[in-house]
């Protein structure tokens, strides 16, 4: 175990698996002096044999990421920014999502696009989306959403080397934040979800950013006696509707924090799929703490006031737990 | 065969291939279409008939691990680059034994084994496809070309001027052949289209030649310049073909157009022509100066018309196409 940070584990994975196998290539905007720290010495130390620092020009570049892997190249692409799985998102949807599915399978296509996500640094609307919901519904792509600088280099490795299309939404904006990561090689499967805090009363599933406030509304909910356990799905396509289930069912409550705006939302469809599994279980209404379906504003106060917090998740939970709250008072 | 002296024996043999190929792709489709308008045929078909030369002579320079993107209109490079007709009459049928399995139809008709990564129904979306895989090619330092065949409808969409920048940038062995056949669906091209063709290209610099597209001969020259260039690291090339589209957009377009046209029957008929339709010209060619014979032309006929019907034959009796396939194929085993 090595204590590190979000971007250091992902940058050591990139270098390592670089290293480890001759047929990875990255490319990308700006991945030559790495703005996000990500691909720091990634061009230096692979050269511009494996390492394109593309133009501006994403719906090129996704189509690109599944020519070079049609050719037999295991490919990184770099998106920068959530995003630009928007402008990017011609190629995406037709071409990389589908293109093993129409050709009877005949394509495997092993692409990890990488791209930071979330609000709240005062970046406005076109650099504070959390995608998930356009790239959980295209079908055929996987969406791994990493919390914790371990998971990030368990869940990175295994979609480079996996031979699938997977978006590694990164959580730049808190990715800063360290912890212990494993040594040596390292890969968390898709669709296992985690828990970070057991818990009895209620189960706060937190995706990605989301598992840090989640973890502190948990620590000031346990002192005014309620119980949370807080699960992580770490992937949402494959999703672990089991583990996720499993919880719910054990505390019969569930409040869900995501960065998505609330409308088909990764919460709202994870509500849909535990309203259907643990129906029988459920002693109250499943909650979403999420963000308005408005553009993220650009002043922190304004971009503060709809970006779900600690408090706003702690409202969410006592809204389901009434009655414990009231008994511990 | 007859003999005939002072003619070059390979020569002969290439003509009588490409023409072959040519001729299977017509008579392909005009069984395809014959199927599709009596309504025998699922899904929207969309025809190659009168572009042969450009596919074919394209493709002739090719090998297997040479690649390929193509159109919505694809099954003429399908077949140009080496696909098995009678998969692909499968799949166009949705059948199991299709080469998608049935899962792709007409607009995807694909057999990777071959360096086909597909027709598209995206128009422009085997652009940056293409460019990507002359990027591949680079990083795996491999000798292979990748070709992306596409039409002036997709001319106009933005991919192209960013991935004729990037493959000029970068030298990827990529051969942009554009088939303009002057129509953009249902809009003539010029209509909404300013400037060359091949000045985009020029404008970053890449070696482009417009060609008659409809002369599979010289289709294959410049082709055969540009792989050798590819090939010898020097970077991409422009071929401008220019060609004619004989059947409408798709099959089903008098449907769509309701009595209304976007063009004269005359026009059509000018390229029908023994001057203009690419398989007659060849013809005429082979007979001239080729070394054939009309006996070998009618083996050719005889040989395809044959190998077009067990394809029909094959489709119409091959299983449905295999739904629980969909679950099994849209991702590759996930386990790390």
């Amino acid at each position: 175990m090595a204590k590190m940070r979000y971007i250091q584990a992902i940058n050591q994975v990139f270098l390592d698996e670089m290293e480890r196998d001759k047929n990875i290539m990255l490319f990308g905007e700006d991945v030559e002096l790495a703005i996000f720290g990500d691909t720091r010495e990634v061009y230096k130390t692979f050269g511009p044999e494996r390492v394109y620092n593309t133009p501006i020009c994403e719906n090129s570049l996704t189509g690109m990421a599944v020519g070079a892997a049609a050719a037999g190249r295991r490919v990184i692409l770099h998106l920068m920014f959530g995003n630009f799985v928007y402008t990017g998102m011609d190629a995406i949807a037709h071409q990389m999502a589908k293109l093993r599915m129409m050709t009877g399978g005949q394509m495997d296509l092993p692409i990890t696009v990488i791209a930071g996500y979330g609000g709240g640094r005062s970046l406005a609307g076109q650099h504070s989306d959390t995608p998930f919901p356009v790239l959980m519904n295209i079908g055929g792509v996987n969406v791994v959403t990493p919390a914790t600088p371990a998971d990030a280099k368990g869940l990175l490795t295994t979609a480079i080397r996996g031979n699938n299309p997977t978006f590694f939404l990164e959580a730049s904006g808190r990715g800063g934040d360290s912890g212990e990561v494993p040594d040596g090689e390292y890969l968390v499967p898709f669709g296992k979800a985690t828990v970070h805090k057991e818990g009895s009363d209620v189960t706060i599933c937190a995706i990605g950013t989301m598992v840090r406030p989640a973890l502190r509304a948990a620590k000031t909910l346990e002192a005014e006696g309620i119980s949370a356990e807080v699960v992580d799905p770490r992937t949402l396509v494959p999703l672990d509707e089991d583990g996720i289930a499993a919880s719910v069912s054990k505390t019969g409550r569930l409040v869900l924090v995501d960065e998505c705006k609330d409308r088909c939302s990764a919460a709202s469809h994870i509500a849909a799929v535990m309203a259907d599994k643990c129906f029988g279980d459920l002693k109250a209404p499943i909650k979403r703490v999420t963000v308005p379906n408005v553009s993220m504003p650009y002043a922190g106060v304004a971009e503060m006031a709809i970006f779900p917090t600690p408090e706003k998740i702690v409202a969410a939970v006592k809204s389901v737990t009434g009655e414990l709250a009231g008994a511990s008072a | 065969m007859t003999e005939i002296p002072n003619v070059d024996e390979q020569r002969r043999a290439e003509w009588l291939a490409l023409y072959e190929r040519m001729l299977l792709i017509r008579r392909s489709e005009e069984r395809v279409g014959k199927a599709a308008q009596a309504g025998e045929m699922p899904g929207g078909v969309h025809l190659y008939i009168g572009q042969e030369a450009s596919g074919v002579g394209a493709c002739s320079v090719l090998e297997d691990t040479d690649f390929i993107t193509s159109t919505h209109r694809g099954h003429g490079h399908f077949l140009a680059k080496g696909g098995d007709v009678k998969a692909m009459f499968a799949e166009l049928w949705g059948k199991r034994t299709g080469i998608c399995k049935g899962m792709g139809g007409s607009m995807h008709v694909a057999d990777v084994s071959k360096g086909i990564l597909g027709a598209n129904g995206i128009v422009g979306g085997g652009i940056a496809i293409a460019n990507g895989a002359g990027m591949g090619i680079k990083v795996g330092k491999e000798k292979a070309v990748s070709v992306c065949l596409f039409g002036d409808g997709a001319a106009n969409q933005g991919v192209l001027m960013e991935c004729l920048n990037m493959s000029m940038v970068w030298k990827f062995p990529v051969i942009w052949v554009l088939e303009n056949n002057g129509l953009s669906e249902f809009t003539i091209t010029d209509k909404v289209t300013a400037g060359e063709q091949t000045d985009r290209a020029r404008a970053v610099g890449m070696p482009a030649v417009t060609v008659d597209g409809n002369d599979v001969i010289a289709v294959q020259e410049a082709m055969k310049e540009a792989v050798d260039r590819a090939r010898a690291g020097e970077g991409p090339s422009f071929i401008e073909c220019k060609t004619y589209r004989i059947r409408g957009h798709l099959e089903a377009e008098d449907a769509f157009l309701g009595g209304y046209s976007y063009r004269t029957q005359e026009e059509i008929d000018a390229w029908k022509t023994p001057d203009k339709d690419p398989i007659l010209r060849f013809a005429s060619r082979l007979l001239a100066e080729g070394g054939a014979s009309q006996a070998d032309l009618d083996e050719i006929e005889d040989r395809v018309s044959k190998q077009v019907e067990e394809a029909v034959e094959f489709a119409l009796a091959s299983e449905d196409a295999d739904p629980e396939l969909i679950f099994d194929i849209t991702f590759a085993d996930q386990r790390p």
